[in-house]
C-alpha cells in the first residue's frame, strides 16, 4: 500500500517515487552472479531476457539519480554481459540461446532455457537494446567499462538476424528446436520497430533491405474516435520501442505519407485508450477518463461469468486492447507512466486518480501488472476486486525508463549517440529531426563506435 | 450439383428429405430426346447452372441442363441454406441463455432439442428447393437431363446414352469438401460441411478442424446447440486473409461462448479407441491428445473436374479447377465455366453473377469481365464478418495510399438497443480522396450492412456522398453513414473552420 500521501507530492516528487519503486525491482530481483533478473517477483520465477534488457537500461538511470553507485551498476552490467557471452549456444538442449538469440525464459541460477520456451526475437532485441544503452553510458577508460563496451558490441554483432527472417522478408517471432520457426504472424503495427532497427543495422548479419518495408506493408492507418492513428490495440505496442528510441520528429516512408510520426501516434493512441474507457461499452467498473489503459499483462484467470447481465470471459496473462478488445475490465496501471512522455497531462491525472481511488493496488508506489475492479465482491474476489500478485519486471522496466525519458530524456539521448541505432533507422528509411543532426556524445557516456 | 456424393447413408432422414428428392430429382424421371444442337448446354444444376439456364431460356435460347444428383447444388442441399437455418436456431439458444441482457428471464431449464433444430432445417431446405423443381425447369422451356455428363468432343456431351450437341456449353459442376490428409481420419470417420446436416444427435464432444468460415460457423453453432467444441486452427488467427481485428473479435466471441479455441494448432493424427475418436494436436513442439465423439472438417473445397472427360473437349484444368480467362472462357472457346468449379471465391452469389456473365458473353457476344465484378462475402458467425473490395494490405502492396474510417458498433445507437454492439464498420478509401476501395463490417447483421458499400463501389459513389444518404433512425446500417460522417469531419480543415467562423460572425451583424 502507499506509504506516503501522494496528493501532497508535487508532480516531480510523485514521479520520483514511482520511478524509484520501479527501479528497485531490479535491485531486489537480480542474481548478482550472472546479472539475470526475474521475470516476476513471485517465488521461483525464472529470468526473462527482456527484463534483463530493461535492467541494463535502468542501471544508468539509477546512477544518475543517485540510487546506486556507478561501479555497482557497472558490476551488475558486466555480470550479465559476461554471462551471455560465455553461456552455451546451439540448437540442442541445455543451452541459453542459438544463433546469437536467446530463449525467452532462463533459469535464474544456471541461465539455461526453461519451460520449453521459444527462442525469442523481439525479447532478444530488448536485451540487446539494454546492452547498447550500457555501452553508450559506460564510457570510462577503466577496464570494467571498456569490457562492457567490447562485450556489448560483440554480443550485438553475433546475432544472426538474417537467419531469423526464415524464407520471408519479415522477421519470425520465435523458434523452437523441434518445430523450427513459429508461424505466428507479425501482421500490423506493434512493438517490434526496435527489432527491425537493430536487425537492419547489423554489420555482420543484417536482414535483407526489404524486411522493414515488408512489415510496414501490413500497417493500417485508421480514423477511430476522431483520431488518425496507426492502430495497435494494446498500449505497450506504442511504448516499448519508444523506451529506447525518441521517435519525435523522425519519419519513415509510412509516416511521411501520413504527415505524422510515431511519437505523435503514441500520443493519439494514449488518448484513444482514454476515450475508449469513457465509452466503456461493456460497462466495466471504474472505467472513465482517469481509469483507462489496456495492455499486455496479468489477468484474473480464465473463466466466464456474467457482468451487468452480460456474459463475459476473463483471461489470465494476455494482451488486451482498445477499442477492438479483448477487454475483460482488467486495467494495466503501469500504462500511465509508460505513456507519460507522449501525453503527460492525462497520464499524470490518471496516476493521481489511481492513488486516490485505488490505493490498495499500489505497493509503496510500485504498480501491479493489472487489476480488475469489476470483480469486486464477485466469485472469490474481495471488495477490491482482483489485483495481480507481486510485480512484473517488464512493467517496472518500462515505468522506470519512460519516467526518465519524460524527466531528462537520458535513455533517448544515449541511444541517439549509438551508430547502430542511427544506421538502423536510416536503413529503415527514417530521416529528419535529430537524425539529421550529427551524433553527439551523450552525457555519461560516449559512442562506442 | 457437386459430382461427389452429397447424400450420405443417412439421407433421406425424414419426409422432408423425401419431398425434396421428389422435387429435385424425381424418381423415374425420363430424359427428353435432343432435337438438334442446343444454344447452350449447362452441366450442373447448382446456383450457377440454374441461373444460366433460366437466363438463357428466358431470352429464347434452346437450353439443356444436366444434373447427376439433386437440383439446387451445394447451396440448397448441403451448404448455405441448411447451415444458416441451423445457425438461426443456435442464435435462439444464445439469446435464451442471454435473456437477462435483454430484460427477460432465462428459462429455468434450457433443454436443447437438437432433433427439432434439424427437422426445421430440413423443412426449410425442402421449401426453398421447391423454387427450382424439375417440373418448374421444364415449364420454363429447359430440357432437363439427369445423369453423368461427359464430353465426347469439342462440341458434344453425352448423358445417359444420349449425345447433346451444342454451340456453347457451360461447366458449372461446383466443388466438394476437400478430403483432409490427416493420417487415420478417413478410417476413423468424420463429417464434412456436407455430411454434418445428416446428424440426428448433437455430439457431446466435438473437434472442429479448421478456422476458416466453414469451421468457425460450425464450431459456434454446435457449441450453442450444446456440444463441447474444441476448434483447432493451424494458423495464428481465424479467417486467414481477413483483417486482424475482425479475426480477433471472432476469436474472443467463440471463446466467450465456450468454444475451446486452439490456434497455431495442427491435427496430426486421428484414431479410434474404446468407441471414442482420439486426435493428436500439435502446438509448436507440444503434442496433446483429445478424445471426442465426432470430428467436423471445414478446411476447404475442391473443384469437381473429374469424370467430365474435359480432355476430350480441350478444356484445361488443374487442382484449383477449370482454367478460364477474364471472360470466363475455357481453353475451348465454345465452352465456358462459372461458379465454384473455376473461381477462387466459392460463393453462391459469385456463382450466380458469373453465370449471368457467361450467358451475355457466350450467347450475345458480350465482353463482361470477371475482374470487374464487385464481390462481397460474409462469414455467418455471431458477429458476422463481411467484406467487399480491397483490404488495406492489398491496396498498399499495389502502391495505393489507404486510410480507414472506423466506426465502432458500440457507437451505433440501434446496435446498443439490440444488445449487438460488438464489432465495427471499416471503410477504406484512397488517402486524400473519398474513393472507396473496400470495407469490412463486423456486426450481428454485417451481411446486410455490407450491401450499401458494395452498391457505392459499384456505382462509383464516394464516402462523402454516402454520408449524404439518409438512413432511417434507428438502424444498425447507420454505422455505414457514420463512417461517411467521420470522413466529412476530417475534411473540415482549420482554414475552412476559420473561414466559416468569420462568415458566421459577419452574419450575426445583420
Amino acid at each position: 500500500m502507499l506509504r506516503a500521501e501522494p496528493a501532497a507530492l508535487s508532480d516531480d516528487e510523485l514521479l520520483d517515487r514511482y520511478q524509484r519503486a520501479a527501479f528497485d525491482y531490479f535491485i531486489e530481483n537480480v542474481n548478482p552472479e550472472n546479472g539475470l533478473v526475474a521475470d516476476t517477483s513471485r517465488p521461483n520465477s525464472p529470468a526473462s531476457i527482456a527484463v534483463v534488457g530493461f535492467a541494463l537500461s535502468c542501471y544508468p538511470v539509477g546512477v544518475e539519480r543517485g540510487w546506486m553507485a556507478r561501479d555497482a551498476a557497472a558490476k551488475l552490467t558486466l555480470a550479465a554481459l559476461r554471462f551471455f557471452s560465455t553461456s552455451p549456444q546451439g540448437n540442442g538442449d541445455e543451452v541459453t540461446g542459438h544463433k546469437g538469440f536467446y530463449y525467452h525464459f532462463l533459469d535464474m541460477r544456471t541461465g539455461l532455457r526453461v519451460w520449453r520456451c521459444e527462442l525469442s526475437m523481439v525479447d532478444t532485441a530488448l536485451l540487446i537494446s539494454g546492452m547498447l544503452v550500457a555501452s553508450a553510458y559506460f564510457s570510462g577508460d577503466n577496464g570494467e567499462e571498456a569490457e562492457i563496451r567490447q562485450l556489448a558490441e560483440t554480443l550485438y554483432r553475433r546475432v544472426d538476424w538474417r537467419w531469423a527472417q526464415g524464407s520471408s522478408p519479415t522477421l519470425r517471432q520465435g523458434w523452437k528446436p523441434k518445430s523450427g520457426f513459429l508461424h505466428y504472424g507479425w501482421e500490423g503495427y506493434n512493438e517490434a520497430t526496435i527489432l527491425y532497427v537493430l536487425s537492419m543495422a547489423s554489420p555482420d548479419s543484417p536482414t535483407s533491405d526489404n524486411s522493414y518495408e515488408g512489415w510496414t506493408a501490413t500497417y493500417q492507418w485508421e480514423n477511430i474516435y476522431g483520431y488518425d492513428v496507426l492502430y495497435g490495440g494494446p498500449l505497450f505496442m506504442h511504448q516499448f520501442s519508444h523506451a529506447w528510441i525518441d521517435f519525435a520528429g523522425i519519419r519513415d516512408a509510412f509516416m511521411r505519407e501520413k504527415n505524422s510520426d510515431y511519437f505523435e501516434n503514441s500520443r493519439r493512441s494514449t488518448y484513444l485508450h482514454r476515450d475508449y474507457a469513457r465509452h466503456n461499452p461493456y460497462s466495466y467498473s471504474g472505467y472513465d477518463e482517469n481509469l483507462w489503459g489496456l495492455s499486455a499483462g496479468d489477468g484474473p484467470g480464465g473463466f466466464r461469468t456474467s457482468v451487468e447481465r452480460q456474459r463475459r470471459r476473463f483471461s489470465g496473462y494476455a494482451a488486451r486492447g482498445a477499442p477492438f478488445g479483448p477487454d475483460d475490465g482488467t486495467i494495466a496501471p503501469w500504462s500511465y507512466p509508460a505513456s507519460l512522455p507522449f501525453a503527460p497531462e492525462i497520464c499524470l491525472a490518471a496516476l493521481r486518480h489511481l492513488g486516490d481511488r485505488y490505493p490498495e493496488v499500489i505497493d509503496n508506489f510500485r504498480l501491479p501488472s493489472g487489476f480488475n475492479p469489476t470483480l469486486a465482491n464477485r466469485r472469490k474476489f474481495g471488495r477490491h476486486g482482483w489485483v495481480s500478485e507481486g510485480h512484473y519486471g517488464l512493467d517496472q522496466g518500462i515505468v522506470a525508463l519512460m519516467i526518465e525519458n519524460h524527466r531528462s530524456g537520458l535513455i533517448w539521448r544515449l541511444m541517439r549517440s549509438n551508430r547502430h541505432i542511427r544506421n538502423g533507422l536510416r536503413k529503415a528509411g527514417f530521416n529528419g529531426g535529430w537524425l539529421s543532426q550529427p551524433a553527439s556524445p551523450a552525457s555519461g557516456g560516449g559512442d562506442v563506435a | 450439383m457437386s459430382r461427389d456424393r452429397t447424400r450420405t447413408t443417412a439421407f433421406p432422414v425424414d419426409h422432408n428429405d423425401i419431398e425434396l428428392i421428389k422435387s429435385a430429382h424425381p424418381p423415374h424421371w425420363k430424359n427428353p430426346q435432343p432435337d438438334g444442337p442446343y444454344n447452350l448446354v449447362v452441366i450442373g444444376a447448382g446456383p450457377a447452372g440454374l441461373t444460366a439456364a433460366y437466363e438463357a431460356a428466358g431470352l429464347g435460347a434452346k437450353v439443356a441442363l444436366i444434373e447427376r444428383n439433386l437440383i439446387g447444388g451445394t447451396c440448397v442441399n448441403v451448404g448455405c441454406i441448411p447451415s444458416k437455418s441451423i445457425i438461426r436456431t443456435a442464435r435462439l439458444y444464445a439469446d435464451m441463455r442471454d435473456a437477462q441482457n435483454f430484460g427477460g428471464d432465462m428459462p429455468d431449464r434450457l433443454h436443447v432439442d437438437f432433433q427439432r433444430a434439424m427437422t426445421r432445417m430440413r423443412q426449410i431446405r425442402q421449401r426453398i428447393s421447391r423454387a427450382d423443381s424439375a417440373a418448374g425447369l421444364v415449364s420454363e422451356g429447359i430440357d432437363l437431363y439427369f445423369g453423368e455428363a461427359r464430353f465426347s468432343g469439342r462440341d458434344a456431351v453425352t448423358v445417359a446414352g444420349q449425345t447433346l450437341r451444342f454451340r456453347k456449353a457451360l461447366v458449372a459442376t461446383g466443388a466438394r469438401a476437400s478430403l483432409p490428409t490427416i493420417p487415420g481420419l478417413a478410417e476413423t470417420g468424420y463429417l464434412s460441411n456436407e455430411t454434418m446436416f445428416d446428424l440426428t444427435e448433437c455430439p457431446k464432444r466435438l473437434l472442429v478442424i479448421g478456422g476458416g468460415p466453414l469451421g468457425c460457423e460450425a464450431a459456434q453453432a454446435f457449441c450453442l446447440l450444446g456440444a463441447k467444441v474444441i476448434q483447432a486452427q493451424r494458423e495464428p488467427m481465424f479467417l486467414p486473409g481477413e483483417e486482424r481485428d475482425a479475426a480477433q473479435i471472432l476469436s474472443d466471441a467463440l471463446a466467450r461462448e465456450g468454444v475451446e479455441v486452439r490456434l497455431n494448432t495442427e491435427v496430426v493424427a486421428v484414431r479410434t479407441e474404446g468407441g471414442k475418436k482420439l486426435a493428436d494436436l500439435v502446438c509448436d513442439d507440444i503434442t496433446t491428445t483429445i478424445s471426442v465423439d465426432e470430428i467436423i472438417t471445414g478446411i476447404g473445397r475442391s473443384p469437381n473436374v473429374d469424370g467430365l472427360d474435359l480432355e476430350n473437349a480441350g478444356v484445361a484444368y488443374d487442382a484449383d479447377g477449370i482454367k478460364v480467362d477474364d471472360y470466363l472462357r475455357t481453353a475451348n472457346p465454345r465452352i465456358y465455366a462459372a461458379g465454384d468449379v473455376c473461381l477462387a471465391y466459392k460463393f453462391t452469389h459469385t456463382a450466380e453473377a458469373t453465370a449471368r456473365m457467361v450467358v451475355r458473353n457466350a450467347l450475345f457476344l458480350g465482353r463482361r469481365k470477371l475482374s470487374e465484378l464487385v464481390i462481397p462475402w460474409c462469414t455467418y458467425t455471431d458477429p458476422e464478418i463481411a467484406h467487399v473490395g480491397l483490404y488495406p494490405a492489398e491496396a498498399r502492396q499495389n502502391g495505393i495510399p489507404v486510410k480507414t474510417y472506423t466506426v465502432l458498433m458500440h457507437d451505433v445507437a440501434r446496435a446498443v438497443m439490440d444488445g449487438e454492439e460488438e464489432g465495427f464498420v471499416k471503410i477504406h478509401v484512397r488517402e486524400g480522396s473519398d474513393r472507396i476501395l473496400g470495407a469490412t463490417v463486423v456486426a450481428s447483421h454485417a451481411g446486410e450492412m455490407i450491401n450499401a458499400v458494395s452498391l457505392a463501389i459499384k456505382s462509383g459513389m464516394g464516402l462523402r456522398a454516402l454520408a449524404d444518404v439518409i438512413h432511417p433512425f434507428p438502424t444498425q446500417a447507420q454505422g455505414i453513414k457514420m463512417a461517411g460522417d467521420a470522413y466529412r469531419r476530417t475534411r473540415l480543415t482549420s482554414s475552412w473552420k476559420h473561414l466559416a467562423g468569420r462568415w458566421l460572425a459577419w452574419s450575426r451583424r445583420w
